[in-house]
């Protein structure tokens, strides 16, 4: 590139459109003058199909780079929801039948018990069993209260009258007797040896301390597991609900566990299983795309964005420090066996037919296989992963150079670089290889593209870039589960999507880079 | 010409000795914990032999107590005898696994090869006389995106759009499930079912790299004086292109095509390891990954040598096709 060719092409034309009649036809200032890197850049800013490549490639640096920085999230940061697990905690039964407290066992057998069901529904108030005259006093249509040889025996109601406390877990005959009768006549007071109690709306029993002691409820709640107790907070909570028909509520115990119980009617119990919902905080794996995760969460509750911005970063980085390796060897070796030729060529040409032969893609696999027995960690993973894909892929650019080298050696500039007494290696490094650098430049942008593909090949096959790293290719390795396939577009679309425009604006910018270089291969 | 080709054929030789040394070098730099492993997961099948009596023949089997130098030249000179060793994923010889599964690799790169090349030529040629036209932007993106295209993910969208909404094709493998239970017929057909979704992998991954070589030979066959001379004398532009051009761009069409009919037997390993096609491929990559070195080995040379010959094959046709060509 010549000095004196450089003029910015602003000043350039602005200078054309005033002064333009002032020059005469044989004035240099006439002429646009345009250095070989601004024809370049000229021919290649006219190629609209490589300018969007262009954008598409900037975009996407600007995505993996710049995105994992404005990402509220981390590339490694788990999210949780919460799950509800069910179990069953209880049976809940609205009582429709007569039930009997026993205050005299010897005369208040079973037996007697079921012809006191049977005179109930005939309507007798008096019946005589073997030999013994009971007497049923009628309180209301769901109380009746046995006597026998003028004392109370027993009662038989559709209600019972529970103990509040723990300890006691029922209540004394007397008690039970006065209770349901102060309920089924309606009275708010009762005395029981000599001591008053009150009943309220609810049918709950307080002492004259205003202590509760018991409740009188046709609902009879029965715990699942034998070492549960219910408060009569809950019971109350719970009969409400089903009263009301409600089909779940929620309930905080006296330690300050909240949980949701969730009531279903059986039609054929005629009872209400009730079971307990226990929060768990799990991974909040494959939640679809919402407004905190623009596309949802991966397999370990990861926000799919943020990993796909550092996955960029990272497919992005393996590609241009593999390619760098590659180039920089292949540029030595191709350098190094045109410009001297003979034997030296032949033995890097060997060498480099050599190591086109390798089967690059099995030994890969075989590489990845032996570094997961060997528990190699993902870091140093990653770096022989560059290693090995620049090391192996030189060849191809040793060929390229080489081949320009021989063509340029046998020009006039060599011939007056040799005579100038110029240095061998700054003979190759100053004057050839710059001269190589167009079709490199091409080349290594196709071989950027192609890299990627190959590392993200090898991630999908487990065999790259391993957890907790992404990379576009290992992204894309859950589909291996039908079920993500099926039902999960939002795990490995976008992935997909990134991938192949990445590499195909690799491709249309080399395409374009190499028409621009050289118009004359244009085609 | 005979000469030439019996010095192409020595120099292969040459390179074929020492990729082979590389492989195999490379084979034995392996973490030793490997064959140790492979020993211990053998000796844990039951009635087998004690781990240490396994290692030592594993050893011996693969020359590991010796100098990498003298071990290579004692596995090189069981390969020229032919043996090959028993695979260790598979318990048969590796030779005879390699014919169980290669034939169905090359009969699927076959179709897919004569589909690449009855779509990509055509294609490019059209590109190529309608330069800068739509129809030619439209190619040359399509043939740009097949060789961007990731194998992985185009197969799996072909999955998603023809196995799981569609339901026209199985996800995996080559036979469906009642396969036993069809007629010879109907055998066929399933196989054939179970091999399009690959095919069309194949095809549409490789087409793009011969559409675009297709398209540059034809315009640069179109700049060609003898492409002006046959229009200047007034030829239909049909002939100009079908009958003086075409021809000409068929040179290193034909040389391509015929350097890469080798690799048809080294089967598609991405491909086939989606799909669970069972061919050389798949096979391989089992192999590989579970380190079973014997037909690793085994394919990884087979490898290198359909390699060589696709090389050879290219050079010598071209000189056999083009008459310009003349080698001393």
């Amino acid at each position: 590139m010549s000095e004196k060719e450089i003029k910015k092409p602003s000043q350039v034309s602005g200078e054309n459109t005033e002064k333009k009649e002032e020059y005469s036809l044989s004035d240099d200032r006439r002429v646009k003058v345009l250095s070989p890197g601004a024809l370049v850049a000229k021919r290649f800013f006219r190629n609209r199909l490589a300018v969007t490549g262009m954008v598409i490639l900037i975009a996407m640096f600007v995505f993996s780079f710049i995105g994992g920085l404005v990402s509220p999230y981390g590339q490694d940061e788990k999210f949780y929801r919460y799950d509800i697990q069910t179990k069953d905690y209880a049976g809940i039964i609205h009582n429709e039948e007569f039930r009997y407290t026993v205050g005299d066992k010897d005369l208040f057998k079973s037996t007697v018990q079921a012809q006191v069901f049977l005179n109930i529904q005939k309507g007798n108030e008096k019946f005589d069993y073997k030999g013994t005259t009971y007497e049923l006093e009628k309180i209301s249509d769901d109380v009746y209260i046995i006597h026998c040889q003028g004392k109370v025996v027993g009662i038989a109601s559709k209600e019972m009258v529970n103990s509040s406390s723990n300890e006691e877990k029922s209540l004394s005959f007397d008690m039970t007797l006065a209770s349901l009768t102060a309920k089924a006549k309606g009275d708010d007071s009762f005395t029981v040896d000599g001591k008053k109690y009150t009943l309220d709306e609810d049918g709950v029993i307080f002492n004259e301390s205003g202590k509760e002691i018991g409740y009188v409820s046709a609902y009879v709640v029965r715990p699942i597991m034998s070492d549960v107790f219910f408060t009569r907070e809950f019971k109350n909570q719970l009969i409400d609900a089903v009263e009301r028909g409600d089909e779940s509520f929620k309930f905080t115990d006296d330690n300050g566990n909240e949980a949701e119980y969730i009531l279903k009617y059986d039609a054929a119990t005629k009872a209400w299983d009730v079971k307990q919902g226990t929060a768990t905080r799990v991974f909040d794996t494959y939640a679809s795309p919402s407004k905190e995760h623009w596309l949802g969460t991966d397999r370990n509750g990861m926000d799919m964005l943020t990993r796909l911005m550092y996955g960029g970063r990272i497919s992005l980085i393996i590609g241009f420090i593999a390619v760098a390796i590659e180039s920089i060897i292949g540029v030595i070796m191709g350098g190094i066996a045109g410009y001297f030729g003979g034997w030296v060529d032949g033995l890097i040409m060997r060498l480099v037919d050599i190591f086109y032969c390798i089967p690059s893609m099995p030994l890969f696999i075989i590489l990845g296989a032996a570094m997961d027995a060997a528990n190699v960690p993902p870091m140093i993973r990653m770096l022989y992963l560059m290693l090995i894909l620049g090391f192996l892929g030189w060849a191809g650019t040793a060929r390229l150079v080489r081949g320009q080298i021989l063509s340029l050696r046998e020009q006039e500039f060599m011939t007056a670089t040799e005579a100038g007494g110029i240095a061998v290696s700054r003979r190759i490094f100053r004057h050839l290889i710059p001269n190589v650098m167009p079709q490199l430049i091409v080349v290594m942008t196709m071989g950027l593209g192609s890299t990627i593909i190959m590392e993200a090949t090898l991630s999908f096959l487990g065999l790259g870039v391993r957890f907790p790293f992404a990379s576009w290719g290992n992204i894309i390795s859950d589909v291996n589960d039908t079920y993500v396939l099926t039902n999960y577009w939002f795990i490995w679309i976008p992935a997909g999507i990134l991938l192949l425009v990445t590499v195909l604006a690799f491709n249309i910018v080399g395409d374009g880079l190499r028409d621009a270089f050289d118009p004359k291969m244009k085609r | 010409m005979r000469k030439y080709i019996i010095k192409r054929l020595i120099q292969s030789l040459i390179i074929l000795f020492f990729v082979a040394f590389i492989i195999y070098a490379l084979m034995r730099c392996l973490p030793t914990s490997y064959v140790e492993a492979m020993a211990r997961q053998k000796s844990m099948q039951p009635g087998s032999k004690s781990y240490e009596e396994w290692l030592a023949q594993l050893s011996a089997m693969y020359n590991m107590d010796g100098s990498i130098v003298s071990g290579f030249f004692q596995w090189l000179g069981q390969m020229l005898r032919g043996e090959f060793g028993d695979s260790w994923k598979w318990t048969v010889p590796v030779t005879q696994k390699f014919h169980e599964t290669v034939w169905l690799s090359f009969v699927m790169g076959l179709i897919s090869f004569i589909l690449e090349l009855i779509i990509a030529i055509p294609l490019g040629v059209i590109a190529a006389t309608k330069q800068y036209s739509k129809t030619d932007y439209a190619i040359s993106v399509i043939a740009l995106a097949g060789i961007s295209l990731p194998t992985f993910f185009f197969a799996s969208l072909l999955k998603l759009v023809f196995s799981v909404k569609l339901g026209w094709f199985d996800l995996y493998g080559l036979v469906g499930r009642n396969y036993d239970l069809l007629s010879p017929m109907g055998q066929f057909m399933d196989k054939a079912n179970h091999l399009v979704m690959p095919i069309i992998t194949l095809v549409v991954i490789s087409m793009g790299g011969l559409m675009r070589y297709t398209r540059t030979n034809m315009l640069e066959v179109l700049s060609a004086d003898y492409i002006r001379t046959a229009r200047a004398k007034g030829l239909s532009e049909r002939k100009v292109i079908y009958h003086h051009a075409f021809r000409n761009t068929l040179i290193p069409i034909v040389t391509i095509v015929g350097g890469s009919l080798p690799g048809l037997f080294s089967g598609a390993l991405i491909t086939e390891t989606l799909f669970a096609i069972p061919g050389i491929g798949f096979a391989s990559y089992q192999s590989m990954v579970s380190g079973d070195i014997p037909f690793s080995m085994f394919f990884m040379v087979f490898t290198a040598i359909l390699t060589l010959l696709g090389n050879l094959i290219a050079d010598i046709l071209y000189a056999v096709v083009d008459p310009r060509v003349r080698i001393a």
